[in-house]
Order: structure tokens, then C-alpha cells, then sequence
């Protein structure tokens, strides 16, 4: 066998030598994880790293990885952005300094990452790490699952960042419309990248979501009754129910485009009765239900925060849930209004375009029940309420562009212009990036047990906010004037002032994020002086506030019990009328930690990366691989350890006693 | 191309409904956000006259004006884009003066040819049209998939390979205008921009009887051999018609669809085993 045959596809060639910016970048990423892997083997953090962490099972961990991969993910799909923002500033009557083929891989893997390794790994780990500590429970349903579903999503982002030095990433958009991304229009591994990365990492989110809801669903403490559940833990249920439902349309459309691409099939070709309006209608039946996974659990984090921090119960929490499943309901039946301009007929647009605003019924609803939580509060401005009425402010403006492209007509001079671009980052970045930090500086203390400096975070709150207006309004003038989305060069003048003001307004973000770093790495320096000793650093309401900072791995020494809605917010208030005893503390058991999640993703990688380039034996190898270790998991003697009753107190105590002083301290003011 | 400077009926209301619909809008977003910044300023902890009800969380009347604004307002926009939708529906036929001027359109990698089959003349990258008179678009793509779009004629439209979609649109002004693609279709979409002549009604008459005068005819070897591969044109030709099914042979893929980029010399050697179809 020849060594071409052996690689498939895979030669030489496919390292981009002749062109320097993903050369260079990729070496900066390798460097640095090889520093840093040489750092965790030389300081000896190696087997901790593995026992704690790559192992682990423990829903905390979990969710503070999610977490972790999403931040970096966003540096890399912000480092696409300002190349974005300064190719198209530079543009004006020249080819920039992106050629189109390098350019269109990067808006492609803009969107591919900021959707599929941001926002979908920092809302799903901060689910994991706050509902079953908002539920009273020790953990989620199925723990070895939870750590395979991350793992497997941590598959689909490697690959994404691989193609960046072999080979190429698709060059169709970030959802890749037939024929384009068909094999006669698109022959590269750009496409192959993308399906496979997105099959893997999809079945990461699907498993993570049925987890999610069997964990709401079925295992809440004693008296968490549904209409008792923190209005977080309901968005989540309805994210995660929208994701069970529509993640597998996602995972059947691209297995058709991939059995178009391997197999010769004719799914969305152009010849052999092929349909390229079945893909369209197919990925957006997934794509619109996805914006109601990313935002629910936002809207979430909001009524959280808004709450604690006015110092009041959320208003209007019955309606707040109906809207919810309302949201979730509804969302299924719009997807048509991405493709108003496909020549459907009248009544088709007219009826999709009304359901489209129906849901901003619910989500108007939503908006006003945080209003009126904030009215006769006692209002503290720290950073999460900062995020939180920066979203307020900034989704209003997003959800009325949005309901501006409901509207047929309109769309149909708006559709793919610069307005729609606009339009879609008002709800992400207002909605639920903003979200997103306002739970990351909100439970920061919960998993880390200290405060993130405050300074620092307000400073990147407005650079963030200021920058966000300064990129995005400009984009909504140049739509108005007609111009499309991704252009890699243009001709007309009158876009160019607005492309400029947009390219500082990057340069703003750049900032804010700048300070999220230096917030992290001075918190950090400084944790001694932001320690929560009581595990209540803001006054909180639910249950995760109720155990210690960081929580112990059995999350309450004793399962809390529930009798309405602020859990702990009632038990504050018991506490100081009638005092803590000590409670009787027995033996807990909890999972054992398991490699399975991290070796079946080892094995998915090989696997991806071996269909990508054709290289079938090594495809063999893979599944093998993974199937070898679900059937070693599979039959475990033994999958729990306990925690003797003692050690179970003598973690406890320490807590209690803050706590107690704390209650005591407040009933003498 | 500025779509707030209509030169046409469709573009004009389609105008007119963007502007009503973020009218109604701003009549209520406005106070929201008025009242967010009031009350995150009256009710902030350290102003010591604000009142505090710590444990207030419902008001059923309230919650009936909350459920309503929003939904009264989507009532009132929610007719706004059924009648919209209906009026401007972009197959619907738009009065005009003069007779109806049948337009094809191919979307080709990665350029635009209009065919005029009444006027047996076709041309690149350019469409003149007569000032008043209706305008019946037929669209096609030769490959990938793009929009057609004039913004300040109104209304864009798909086109896709294997199917014809229809525009009706109608210029008022006499003048040059811009139309692009609104799709992403590969590396020479930025390119795939065409001009648009409004001209006179005689003046369009003398355009068409001079062009197909033109010693470049286009017929399926002509279309074949310089349209349908990749490519930019630096220059805009205009064609006689030999071929009057050409749009037809295109919709209906009995010219099948454009090939795609050409592979590399190396690529085609590594791959040519395995995608031999």
C-alpha cells in the first residue's frame, strides 16, 4: 500500500504553507497549549488534572469545563471577527488583505463556532452546573453521560481548530446551503470539517439535553415542586426539551449532505431529483428552535439575577413559566421566515411571518415581569444586574428589528442585508452572551468560592455594551443601504464610513474582553481578600446559595427541604426566627469518576478525522475504539463510592458555622 | 442602492410597510425603555425615599396589561403583514404603461444574464429597462443558489437551479441604478453585481433593436462554452439571441448545471480514484 492510499486525502499539500495568517495563528495556539501541558506535567498538576477534572463525573466540573471551552472558543471565533470587521473596513474598491477563499472560511467558522462552541457550551454549563444545586439534588441524572456529551462537543470544537492548519474549514456560511456545499460546487474537506464536527459534537448536546430533562424532571428535593422551581431550572427544561427535538433534525439533515458528499446520494444535488429548498426548510426547522436553546436558559440567568439583586421575588412567575413553554412551543413553528424571499406564496409568508411575532408575545411578557420585579426593589448595581439591564435595554432594540423582518415586505428588502446581520447579534450578543456573563460573574463564587473583582468587570461590562452599539448600529445603516452579507470586497462608496465606525466598535469589544482577562487573572491574584466564606456572597434566593462556596461533591450534606418558591430565601428567614440545630448527617453515595467520557472522545476524534480525509482504516479504528469503551463501561462492577457519615459532617461544619454567623450578624442590624 | 430612495411602486411599499412597522413599534418600545432606566434609577438601594415591598411578586391587573400591549400591538402588526403580504406578493403582476417586458434571469457563477425573449437580444451583467412599463422577471440558476435584487426596485427573490421563480417589478425613474446578488454563491459572489438602465420607452426600443443587430450571438454552445464555467467577466456584452428555449433548455437542466471550480492538476490526481462516479 502506498503512503498516499494509507492517508487518504491527506497529503503535504494540505498544510497551508503559503499562507501565513492560519500558519501562524495555529503555531500560537499549539504553542500554547504545549506550554501549558508543560507547565500542568512539570508542576506536577498531572494526575490531579486527570482524577479532578478530565475524569470527573461531578456535575460542577462538568460545567465549569463547558464553560472554560466556551470562553476560549470565543477568543478564537472574536479573532475571526476582527479580521471580519477589518478586512471589510480596508475593502473599498481592493481585495483587502483576506483573499476570498481564506475570507470566506472565516465568517464560516465565525458562525459555526460562536453558535455551536460558545454560546451552546457556556449555556450548557452553566445548566450543569447551577440546576442541581437550584434543585437540591446532588447531581444530574446520568453522570458518566454528562461527561461524555462534553467531551464529545470539545471533539467537534478540536476539529473545527484543526482545520485551521490542515486542510481547510467550509467556505459556505455557517450553515451550509446546497449545491454550494454540495461536492461538484465545493470539492475540498471544508465541508467535511464542518459535517463532522457538527454530527459529533451534535450527539454531545443531544445526550446533554435528554440529561438535563430527566434530571428536572425526575430527580428535584423533597417539596421542589414544578411551580416551586427556580424560573432558571424551567428555561432550562424548555431548552433542553427543544434541543431533544430538534437536534436530531439537525444531526438526520447533515447525515443527508454527508451521504450526497460520500455516497453519491442526491438529497439536495442539483441532478437526480435532488431539492435544495428540503435542506433550507429542514436546517432552519432545527436552526429557529436552536435561538430559543441559546436564549431560554438566559432569560433564565436574567430572572435569577434581576430577582436577588432587586432583593424581591420574580414577579409574575406563573406567567414567566407560561411564556416559557409558550416560547418553546411556538418556536417550532416559524422556521419558515429565514427564506421568506424563496417565492413562497402569500398566505405561506403571511401565516409564518404572524407566528414569528407571536412569540414576542411571551417574550414582550418576559421583558415586562422584569420590570416590575425591578419596581419597588431595593436595586444593587453589581455586575450580573449590570449585564442584566444592558440585555433589557439592548434585546428591546433586537426583538423590534426582529419583528421588522417578520413582516414579509420588509424582509423582503432586508433579507441577507447587513440589517439582518445586525439583527441577529442584537439577540445573541444582548441576549444571551450578556446572559451568559451575567451567570458567569453571578456563580463564579459557587463554583470557585470567591467573588470576581468587581472593578474590572463593570469596566468590561460598558466596553462591551459601548462597543457592541458603536459595531452593530452601523451595520443596521449600511443594510438600510443595501448592503448584503459577506462580501469580501465592495464598490460603493456610501457603505464605506459606516464599515469603518464598525471596525472601532470591534476594537471596543476587543477591550471588554481584554478586561474580562485581566478580571480573571486578578481575581484570581487577589482570591484571599473575594472569598465567600458563607456560600451566599449576594443575598440569594434558591437553593444553590444554601451550600458552601465551592459546593462539597455531595452538594448538601442534607437534601434541603422545599415548602414554596425562594427556597432559600424562607429558610433565611426561619433561620433567624428560630435558629439551626445540627442536623443528623449520614453516609452519601455518589458516582465514581470514569475516563469513558474523554476516551470515547479520544476515539470520536481519530474517528472524525479519518472520515474527513477518507482514511477508512483508521475510521474502523475509531468506532471500534469508542464501542470497545461504552462496553467496558457497560459492565462496571462498581459505579458508586460513599462518603462516610463523619466526613460528610466534619465538610458541613465549617459552612454551617459562617453561615450561622452571617444570619446572626443580619438579625442584629 | 440606498432602499429608503424607492424608484418604483413595489419598492415603495414595500418601504412604506418597513416604516409603519417600526412606527407602531417605537410607540411602545419607547416607554419600556424609559421606564427600565426610571425605575433602575428610583428604586437603586442607596436612594433612601424609594419604597421597597419585599415581598410583592403578582397583580393580576398588571399582568393583564403586560400580556396585552405586546399582544395588542402584534394584533395590529400581525394584519400589517397579512395585507403586506398579500399586496406585495412578488409574483403578483404590477400595473404600468406600455406593454409588459418579459425579463429571464440566470444566475451563473458568478454573474447575471438577462435574456429578453420578445426582444430576441440577452446581456451580461446589465438590464435596461423602459421607465413605467411592467416588468416580468423569470429566474433561474445555472448552479448554486442566489438572490436577485434591486434594492431600489423593491422585492428580492431566490433563484435555484431546476426552477423558475417570479418577480414583478416596475422602475419610475429614468436612470442607472445597482442590483446584486443577496446570497452567498462562492468565491466571486462580491463580484456578482449588475448595473440597471431605466431608459426611456423609446429609448428601450432603439436599445433592443440595435443589440440584436450585435455580431455576438448566444445559443447553447455560446452559453455553454463562455457562461457556465467560474468566472468574473470584466466586461458587460450584449448578445443577440440566436437560441429562444435557451432560458427553457437552462430551467428545465436539459443544459445541465454549471460544472464548478475546476480541480487542481494535483487534487484531481489524488482524488480521481475515489470520486470516479
Amino acid at each position: 500500500m502506498s503512503g498516499r492510499t494509507m492517508l487518504g486525502k491527506l497529503t503535504w499539500s494540505a498544510i497551508p504553507f503559503d499562507q501565513p495568517i492560519p500558519l501562524l495563528a495555529g503555531a500560537v495556539v499549539l504553542v500554547v497549549i504545549l506550554a501549558v501541558l508543560v507547565w500542568v506535567v512539570v508542576a506536577g498538576h498531572l494526575p490531579d488534572l486527570w482524577r479532578e477534572w478530565i475524569t470527573s463525573v461531578d456535575h460542577k466540573r462538568i460545567g465549569v469545563m463547558y464553560t472554560l471551552l466556551a470562553c476560549v472558543m470565543l477568543l478564537r471565533g472574536f479573532s475571526d471577527a476582527i479580521m471580519m470587521r477589518a478586512q471589510q473596513a480596508v475593502a473599498f474598491h481592493s481585495n483587502g488583505f483576506l483573499p476570498p477563499e481564506h475570507y470566506n472560511q472565516i465568517f464560516s467558522a465565525h458562525g459555526t463556532i460562536m453558535i455551536f462552541f460558545v454560546a451552546m457550551p457556556f449555556v450548557i454549563g452553566l445548566m450543569n452546573l447551577v440546576v442541581p444545586l437550584q434543585l437540591g439534588v446532588r447531581d444530574v441524572a446520568f453522570p458518566t453521560l454528562n461527561s461524555v456529551g462534553f467531551w464529545l462537543t470539545a471533539t467537534g470544537a478540536l476539529l473545527v481548530n484543526i482545520s485551521l492548519v490542515i486542510g481547510e474549514f467550509a467556505r459556505t456560511g455557517w450553515l451550509p446551503y446546497p449545491p454550494l456545499s454540495e461536492l461538484t460546487y465545493s470539492p475540498g474537506v471544508g465541508v467535511d470539517y464542518y459535517l463532522w464536527s457538527l454530527e459529533i459534537s451534535g450527539v454531545g448536546t443531544l445526550v446533554a439535553g435528554i440529561n438535563l430533562v430527566t434530571t428536572v424532571l425526575k430527580i428535584r428535593t423533597k417539596g421542589m415542586s414544578y411551580m416551586r422551581m427556580p424560573m432558571f431550572c424551567w428555561t432550562t427544561l424548555a431548552s433542553n426539551l427543544l434541543i431533544i427535538a430538534a437536534f436530531p433534525i439537525l444531526t438526520a439533515t447533515l447525515a443527508m449532505l454527508i451521504l450526497d458528499r460520500y455516497l453519491g446520494f442526491h438529497f439536495f444535488t442539483n441532478d437526480g431529483g435532488g431539492n435544495v429548498m428540503m435542506f433550507m426548510n429542514l436546517i432552519w426547522a432545527w436552526g429557529h428552535p436552536e435561538v430559543y436553546i441559546l436564549v431560554l436558559p438566559a432569560f433564565g440567568i436574567y430572572s435569577e439575577v434581576v430577582s436577588t439583586f432587586s432583593g424581591k421575588p420574580l414577579f409574575g412567575y406563573r406567567s414567566m413559566v407560561l411564556a416559557t413553554m409558550a416560547i418553546c412551543v411556538i418556536s417550532f413553528m416559524v422556521w419558515l421566515h429565514h427564506f421568506f424571499t424563496m417565492g413562497a406564496g402569500p398566505d405561506v409568508n403571511a401565516i409564518f411571518g404572524i407566528a414569528s411575532m407571536i412569540i414576542a408575545v411571551p417574550t414582550g411578557v418576559k421583558i415586562y415581569n422584569w420590570l416590575f420585579t425591578m419596581f419597588a426593589g431595593r436595586i444593587r448595581f453589581s455586575t450580573p444586574m449590570m449585564w442584566s439591564i444592558g440585555f433589557m435595554v439592548t434585546f428591546i432594540i433586537g426583538g423590534l428589528t426582529g419583528v421588522l423582518v417578520a413582516v414579509p415586505p420588509a424582509d423582503f428588502l432586508l433579507h441577507n442585508s447587513l440589517f439582518l446581520v445586525a439583527h441577529f447579534h442584537n439577540v445573541i450578543i444582548g441576549g444571551v452572551l450578556f446572559g451568559a456573563f451575567a451567570g458567569y460573574t453571578y456563580w463564579f463564587p459557587k463554583a470557585f468560592g470567591f467573588r470576581l473583582h468587581e472593578g474590572w468587570g463593570i469596566a468590561s461590562f460598558w466596553f462591551w455594551l459601548i462597543g457592541f452599539y458603536v459595531a452593530f448600529m452601523p451595520l443596521y445603516a449600511v443594510g438600510f443601504l443595501g448592503m448584503t452579507r459577506r462580501m469580501q470586497h465592495f464598490d460603493v462608496a456610501e457603505w464605506r464610513p459606516w464599515l469603518a465606525i464598525a471596525s472601532i466598535g470591534a476594537g471596543l469589544v476587543l477591550v471588554g474582553i481584554l478586561c474580562q482577562i485581566a478580571q480573571l487573572v486578578v481575581s484570581i491574584r487577589r482570591r484571599a481578600e473575594l472569598r465567600d466564606v458563607t456560600g451566599d456572597p449576594w443575598d440569594g434566593r434558591s437553593l444553590e446559595w444554601a451550600t458552601a462556596s465551592p459546593p462539597p461533591v455531595f452538594n448538601f450534606a442534607i437534601l434541603p427541604d422545599v415548602t414554596g418558591e425562594d427556597a432559600y430565601w424562607a429558610m433565611k428567614r426561619r433561620a433567624r426566627d428560630e435558629g439551626e440545630h445540627e442536623p443528623a448527617y449520614g453516609p452519601i453515595d455518589m458516582p465514581r469518576n470514569s475516563p469513558t467520557g474523554f476516551v470515547c472522545a479520544f476515539f470520536a476524534t481519530v474517528m472524525g478525522f479519518a472520515l474527513i480525509w477518507h482514511i477508512w482504516w483508521m475510521v474502523g479504528l475509531g468506532l471500534l475504539g469508542a464501542f470497545a469503551t461504552f462496553v467496558v463501561f457497560a459492565w462496571r462492577d462498581h459505579d458508586e463510592y460513599e462518603i462516610p457519615a463523619d466526613e460528610v459532617a466534619r465538610l458541613d461544619r465549617a459552612n454551617l458555622q459562617a453561615r450561622r454567623n452571617l444570619v446572626t450578624a443580619a438579625g442584629s442590624i | 442602492m440606498n432602499i429608503l430612495d424607492p424608484q418604483g411602486p413595489v419598492a415603495a411599499a414595500d418601504k412604506t410597510i418597513l416604516i409603519d412597522s417600526i412606527a407602531i413599534m417605537l410607540a411602545i418600545v419607547l416607554p419600556t425603555i424609559a421606564a427600565i432606566f426610571a425605575f433602575a434609577f428610583y428604586f437603586r438601594q442607596s436612594n433612601t425615599r424609594a419604597f421597597y415591598w419585599p415581598d410583592w411578586e403578582y397583580s393580576g391587573r398588571l399582568e393583564l396589561v403586560v400580556w396585552s400591549i405586546p399582544a395588542l400591538t402584534i394584533i395590529l402588526l400581525g394584519g400589517v403583514a397579512w395585507i403586506g403580504s398579500h399586496q406585495l406578493d412578488p409574483a403578483k403582476p404590477v400595473a404600468g404603461t406600455g406593454e409588459t417586458v418579459t425579463i429571464d434571469v440566470v444566475s451563473l457563477d458568478w454573474k447575471w444574464l438577462f435574456i429578453y425573449p420578445d426582444q430576441r437580444i440577452a446581456t451580461l451583467n446589465s438590464v435596461t429597462v423602459p421607465v413605467g412599463a411592467p416588468l416580468h422577471f423569470q429566474l433561474t440558476s445555472a448552479s448554486v443558489m442566489n438572490v436577485f435584487f434591486i434594492p431600489q426596485l423593491g422585492s428580492m427573490i431566490y433563484t435555484m437551479n431546476g426552477m423558475v421563480t417570479r418577480l414583478e417589478l416596475r422602475a419610475d425613474e429614468v436612470g442607472n441604478y445597482q442590483g446584486l446578488s443577496a446570497h452567498f454563491s462562492g468565491d466571486g459572489f462580491p463580484d456578482m453585481l449588475f448595473d440597471v438602465h431605466v431608459v426611456s420607452q423609446p429609448e428601450f426600443a432603439s436599445f433592443a433593436s440595435d443589440t440584436v443587430k450585435s455580431d455576438r450571438a448566444l445559443n447553447g454552445d455560446s452559453y455553454r462554452n463562455e457562461l457556465l464555467p467560474q468566472s468574473v467577466p470584466k466586461n458587460k456584452p450584449a448578445y443577440r439571441l440566436d437560441d429562444p428555449e435557451l432560458f427553457g433548455e437552462i430551467a428545465s437542466q436539459r443544459i445541465p448545471p454549471g460544472p464548478g471550480p475546476e480541480p487542481a492538476p494535483q487534487e484531481a490526481a489524488n482524488v480521481g480514484t475515489n470520486h470516479a462516479r
